[in-house]
């Protein structure tokens, strides 16, 4: 997983509440064998005029041009502002994939689903929650050409005037994100520990470990 | 009793509150014995961190195709290797055609599916059986019939239905893809131990009454969340009655009654069940197994967090008549009236039920009449369920208004056997199609489905809107209900039949 630096980058507002996961990324998306090339399918039924299927060629499709992400302006947006209750409905993992590959890294927002926000840390977004005046005052701020800095290691958000935003983030996860571990990273820290396990476990269930010879 | 007691005195509100849990009062922590869950968790802890999650081992990793190729691709993306190899055991249930099969798979989105799981078998060394060779089948069905799960293993698969294995004595629960990846590449877990309850079933079942009616019941008392946050052990005289094929049924079906998993101890049933199976240990590994999972039980003095408890005799069939598991009756019932539910989101749901299932209040169960008729899944699929059906199927013909019934086998083996003892042409015979295993309309991903509107009496365990096809309809039954529902053309007390 790629490790989370410091960013400055253009804000893409996102201004609605209780965004769910079809909205993010519909149901039929769900049949991919991947976990890559969802970017060009986010937001999918707000994006385009038509009806996105799974492996399309989105270059030719119908933009709709009111949608926020098809403004020039916000094209290379690394930060989704957004509001509470992002990422609420069905558990799908597939809604941080097709925000990552698309080139998200920071969503800030006044709330978070609870499924999402964890899986957003599995996947190298930072999932920012900043109280609603504080959201609603960057949503003032934003226009064309907008930018903040997010910095982990300091966990601020600076504004083009200066102002300096703290949010707060469980030290665990923030680890983790800075040094761009995941969840298998942090588990095979512990390799030494799981092969102890199984010289002691074969031991007890040796019928478990007949193969052992032919894997290692 | 002793919960009104409680109420009474003003503790806390009147639920499920038996002697058991008193005992749970008078001992100390310390003094008491361990449940079959502290056990199975306590053999698998790698270590705990301070948080209170622990690293869990993983014995056994079941693979299917629809919730392993992102996992497999995040193996390769990241440069990583699967832990162990020979953990891991892979088959394609959920996409696989059931008629047909030498033609492959017509759907492309299925075919390629089907194709991804067995490119990554190879690539990373993983075994599986293909969709030709016979020991293909439903994942929870070919896992306890190889003997790939065995009694004190933990065993997970990105599957909600794994808590099948948990019949065997066994930790068994579904997992998401991210965890699929990191079972793959570590052999172990990241969880939290959940809380123990018990479900004790006492007494004695009435002839008939199989499995299927037994868990429902126990779903329709204690609900779909009933289960939440704890890991179920099934005990009592009626479960210990069980073959292993019916303990399956039961395991299943915790997933329902909202536990990740479902357990039942070790005994002789067990035992003879797993001797001589391809994955068994054989001689001296054999007996130093057989003695470990002959301690695979809840000690006498073991204490539950809940323990609730159903009389057997008082089960009959049970038919489901809504979108929930816990929406079920007994067949000689009526659909039940929504304004006599307490519970404003109980009785919304049923209201919104009885809407999709196009129901009437008050009416009976047993002339609802119906379209279609499925027997198998991971639920019901095996020879028993077979041979169960077939004893019904023998005594008619599928009546006029069923345009399609039809059975489908959980594995190849299954199949096999069951042609063996004449069981395919006693359903040909009575008008029921006779398929390829799979998981088939139990979720329609194959070609095998509802059409809107159609009634279908299904012993799968699912009857969620839309779940076996866009608008259908689904009645969950037992294999003999499903089957004299078949040859009558509606719902009929399969125990009575033919009196
Ligand atoms: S038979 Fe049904 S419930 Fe079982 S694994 Fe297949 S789809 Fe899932």
């Amino acid at each position: 997983m790629k490790a989370f630096e410091k960013i400055t980058a253009l804000v893409a507002p996102l201004d609605r509440a209780n965004v769910d996961t079809d909205a993010i990324i519909p149901k039929q998306f769900l049949k991919s064998i991947r976990r890559t090339g969802f970017g060009p399918f986010l937001f999918d039924e707000w994006r385009y005029l038509d009806r996105g299927e799974p492996e399309m060629d989105c270059t030719n499709r119908p933009l709709n041009e009111d949608f926020i992400l098809n403004k020039p302006a916000y094209k290379n947006a690394r930060i989704l502002l957004t509001r509470e209750n992002f990422g609420c409905g069905s558990s799908r993992e597939h809604a941080p994939w097709a925000l990552e590959d698309y080139g998200f890294r920071v969503i800030i927002a006044s709330s978070f689903a609870d499924i999402f926000y964890n899986n957003c840390f599995k996947n190298g977004l930072l999932p920012i929650v900043l109280d609603a005046e504080t959201v609603d005052s960057l949503f003032q701020e934003v226009t064309e050409g907008y930018q903040l800095t997010v910095d982990l290691q300091e966990q601020t958000i600076t504004t083009p005037s200066g102002r300096v935003i703290h949010f707060d983030i469980e030290p665990t996860r923030k680890y983790r994100l800075l040094n761009g571990l995941d969840d298998i990273d942090l588990s095979l820290q512990h390799s030494d520990k799981i092969r102890a396990y199984e010289q002691e476990r074969a031991k007890r269930a040796p019928w478990l470990f007949v193969d052992q010879e032919q894997e290692t | 009793m002793e919960g009104c007691l409680q109420a009474l005195t003003g503790y806390h509100s009147c639920v499920f509150i038996t002697a058991a849990d008193r005992r749970h009062n008078s001992f100390t922590e310390s003094m008491s014995g361990k449940t079959l869950y502290d056990k199975l968790w306590d053999d698998h802890v790698v270590f705990t961190e301070n948080d209170g999650s622990s690293l869990l081992y993983i014995d056994r990793h079941l693979v299917h195709e629809v919730t392993s190729p992102q996992a497999f691709e995040g193996l390769r993306l990241s440069g990583r290797k699967p832990w162990r190899r020979s953990r891991n055991l892979a088959v394609a249930d959920h996409n696989v055609p059931t008629t047909n099969r030498e033609a492959g798979i017509a759907d492309p989105v299925s075919r390629l599916q089907v194709e991804t799981l067995e490119k990554n078998c190879r690539e990373f060394g993983i075994t599986e059986f293909a969709m030709n060779d016979k020991r293909q089948g439903i994942i929870h069905v070919i896992g306890p019939e190889q003997g790939a799960t065995l009694p004190g293993m933990t065993i997970v698969c990105g599957d909600s239905h794994t808590s099948t294995h948990g019949a065997s004595g066994a930790l068994a629960f579904g997992i998401g893809t991210s965890e699929v990846e990191h079972v793959l590449a570590t052999q172990c877990l990241v969880q939290k131990k959940s809380k123990n309850m018990q479900v004790l079933v006492r007494g004695t079942a009435a002839p008939g009454i199989t499995a299927k009616d037994i868990v429902l019941a126990i779903i329709g008392t204690i609900g779909t969340a009933g289960g939440n946050g704890y890991t179920i052990e099934f005990a009592g005289e009626a479960i210990q009655a069980l073959s292993m094929e019916g303990r399956m049924t039961v395991c299943n079906m915790a997933i329902e009654a909202g536990a990740r998993a479902g357990l039942i101890a070790v005994d002789d049933v067990t035992i003879d069940y797993y001797r001589g199976r391809p994955f068994s240990p054989r001689g001296d590994l054999w007996d130093m197994a057989e003695s470990y999972w002959r301690q695979l039980h809840s000690d006498a003095d073991a204490l539950f967090d809940k323990v609730v408890e159903i009389d057997a005799a008082g089960i009959k069939p049970q038919v489901t008549w809504g979108t929930s598991p816990e929406l079920v009756v007994s067949v000689d019932d009526v659909i039940p009236d929504p304004e006599q539910e307490q519970d404003p989101v109980k009785k919304q749901s049923m209201i919104n039920a009885l809407a999709y299932m196009d129901l009437e209040v008050g009416q009976p169960i047993t002339g609802i009449q119906l379209d279609k008729v499925f027997i198998g899944s991971c639920t019901n699929s095996r020879i028993e369920d077979l041979r169960a059906a077939a004893e019904v199927a023998r005594r008619g013909k599928v009546a006029s208004n069923i345009k399609l019934a039809m059975v489908v086998p959980g594995s190849g083996l299954i199949k096999e056997q069951a042609e063996q003892e004449g069981l395919d042409r006693i359903f040909v015979e009575a008008g029921f199609e006779w398929r390829d295993p799979g998981c088939s309309m139990c979720l329609a991903m194959n070609a095998d489905r509802l059409e809107p509107g159609e009634r279908c009496a299904s012993t799968s365990n699912r009857n969620f809107e839309g779940r076996q096809g866009y608008g259908g309809r689904t009645h969950l039954v037992s294999p003999a209900m499903a089957a004299a529902a078949a040859i009558t053309g509606h719902f009929v007390d399969a125990t009575k039949l033919g009196e």
